[in-house]
């Protein structure tokens, strides 16, 4: 008893947290490269097949994932957070915001992310995205006042997750915190 | 006191079996993965577009919103697939995945390099019957080896603006897979 509880326990717990191996980590942005190659571990393929979604294939791009802020507080659709700074190299890029099942979040706008062609830039080439319930100018991604939501930024036809095997080389944009309602 | 911690001991060891073996049958044991549920929404060895994810419905998580979808579900049973899909004017790729949602290979249109990504995809089996010449006349032939006889094609082709989502889903709506018999 005892056994099958500890057993099924730990699998629940690493299968729902999203522990696997080879994570590239970036500020609060998590990738797991190998998991859209054949070298996937047992845990990301375990996971995969839980939630039912298809990864993102090595030589079509890589995913980062983003729970948390940069000074992890969780991402709460009643704060509203900034992202800004520079990409890493890749042709295009899409950020898009789910809520924790990897669902889209109703909202007015029918905005659900941005990607690298859409989004206003300032003359430098920064951007911020400003993540809130309510409108605000600029690049505005609405949250919906959900509790929790998860921030996916994906690079197409970039060389990270292939080559890179430090976490110095990729400048990811930073998520901040601004307040909460 | 010896007996107690030996117990617990064994009860760890026994748990960590448990965890382990759970985690491996997972991948075969999963009735909600990717493939299970595209079963009910794609004929086989056809190429059919998905339905773009909305707020409350998608057929799986975690879909970018920013790309149009199309998915083959294959079965290479009656023999090799081919694989014809027009590029749109954005970026476009093909990534196959087998039975249990492994991204074996993946291809983007610069990598395709042509006016269409063209691609023959067959089991090794298969892959040994086609005549050598024949593998090395058409040297441009692209040959990809599927781990499993069953697995998913999805082709993708993004919007880079919501605009040009209509343009997107045309260049995919043209695409084709079907099953080619060996010559």
């Amino acid at each position: 008893m005892l056994a099958a509880a500890i057993g099924l326990g730990a699998t629940w717990l690493t299968l729902t947290r999203g522990v696997a191996f080879g994570t590239l980590t970036i500020g609060g942005w998590t990738a797991w490269p190998k998991t859209g190659s054949v070298d996937i571990d047992p845990y990301a393929r375990a996971t995969i097949a839980r939630t039912g979604e298809l990864p993102v294939g090595t030589g079509d791009g890589v995913a980062f994932y983003a729970r948390a802020d940069d000074s992890g507080n969780d991402l709460d659709g009643r704060c509203s957070f900034t992202i800004s700074g520079l990409t890493p190299a890749g042709r295009y890029w899409t950020l898009t915001l789910y809520d924790a099942n990897g669902q889209l979040v109703a909202n007015s706008m029918d905005r659900h992310g941005f990607t690298s062609a859409e989004i206003l830039r300032g003359q430098d080439g920064r951007f911020a995205v400003n993540v809130a319930p309510h409108a605000r100018p600029g690049n505005w991604l609405p949250s919906g006042g959900i509790e929790r939501f998860v921030l996916v930024w994906r690079l197409y036809d970039t060389p990270i997750g292939v080559a890179m095997r430090t976490t110095k080389e990729g400048p990811m944009p930073a998520i901040t915190r601004k307040g909460c309602s | 006191m010896i007996r107690l911690l030996l117990w617990i001991l064994g009860a760890v060891l026994l748990g960590g079996i448990v965890h382990l073996s759970t985690v491996l049958v997972m991948p075969q044991a999963a009735t909600q993965d990717a493939y299970s549920r595209l079963l009910p929404v794609t004929p086989v060895n056809a190429m059919v577009p998905l339905a773009p994810p909305t707020a409350g419905s998608a057929v799986m998580p975690f879909m970018d919103p920013a790309f149009a979808a199309a998915v083959c579900r294959y079965d290479l049973a009656s023999g090799p697939i081919k694989l014809t899909a027009p590029l749109s004017q954005s970026y476009t790729s093909v990534t196959f995945y087998t039975r249990t949602s492994v991204a074996y290979y993946a291809i983007n249109d610069r990598a395709a390099g042509r006016k269409a990504i063209e691609l023959d995809l067959m089991t090794a089996d298969q892959h040994a019957q086609v005549p050598e010449e024949e593998d090395v006349t058409a040297a441009d032939r692209l040959i990809i080896e599927s781990p499993t006889k069953t697995g998913l094609i999805v082709l993708r082709a993004l919007a880079a603006e919501p605009g040009l989502m209509a343009m997107a889903r045309r260049a995919i709506a043209a695409a084709q897979c079907r099953t080619e018999p060996l010559r």
